[in-house]
């Protein structure tokens, strides 16, 4: 694990910490997960709270537009947000993640199933945190196959011998 | 002529880099691999893969909405 760590060679290596379950976050620690193994960079990805979301054998990830201003979809010329009233109606949410999955498709963008297949295939480590497994009552077999399960401890043994830390 | 060719046309960020990685992992050292882009943030990004990666980029160019790369695994 890590042997190329500070080494001085040109390879590096990764950690990411995903705290986040929505669909829109869970892009960045996968997009740059699945790149740095790309690049011959050793990734070691540990997921905590609500990123445990993002190992589930059934993800169902969405996207609320409450109380994100910054959330506007480009619809008929015009960029279009929510109005925090509306976003809260029941079924809102479902809609626009179902906008928004439908817009990255038609943007070419990699589905979060596929980009997690890619960090899979690439040989990056998945580590699960134990004490957000016994939290919210998650249970191990509801996770993919080949994640690890790890504590506070684990993930900073991992940082400080990363060359790049990135807690999301 | 390059030994192989990737059509990463109409995929986005990350795809036509990780694409490119599959592709070079099945190729020996010396191939090149032909890669087309739609994507206009390729044309950094795959200089960027080469430069940590290693490999050779050969070439980069643009014809019209297509970037053309060929790299060179090392």
């Amino acid at each position: 694990m890590l042997d190329n760590a500070n080494d001085g060679s040109n390879s590096k290596s990764m950690s990411i910490i995903a705290t986040k379950g929505s669909l829109d976050w869970a892009y960045p620690p996968f997009i740059l997960g699945t790149t740095a193994a790309a690049m011959d960079m050793e990734v070691t990805m540990f997921f905590t709270f609500y990123g445990l979301e993002l190992l589930k054998k059934d993800m169902n990830l969405q996207i609320s537009t409450l109380g994100n201003p910054a959330m506007k979809f480009p619809m008929m010329g015009m960029h279009v947000g929510m109005p925090n009233i509306v976003s809260a109606i029941p079924g809102v949410d479902a809609g626009a993640s179902a906008m928004m999955n439908n817009l990255m498709k038609k943007k070419g963008v990699a589905s979060i199933a596929d980009l997690r297949e890619a960090a899979i295939e690439s040989d990056v480590r998945m580590i699960a945190c134990q004490m957000t497994l016994d939290l919210f009552e998650i249970k191990d077999t509801d996770l993919i196959d080949g994640v690890e399960i790890g504590g506070a401890a684990t993930a900073i043994e991992v940082a400080g011998k990363s060359d790049i830390n990135y807690f999301m | 002529m390059a030994d192989q060719t990737l059509d990463a046309k109409g995929l986005n960020c990350p795809l036509p880099i990780i694409k490119a990685k599959k592709a070079l992992k099945g190729m020996t050292p010396g191939q090149s691999l032909a890669i087309e882009s739609t994507d206009p943030g390729s044309v950094a990004d795959f200089a960027a893969f080469c430069r940590q990666t290693g490999n050779e980029l050969v070439s980069s160019d643009q014809a019209g909405d297509v970037y053309n790369f060929e790299i060179k695994k090392v």
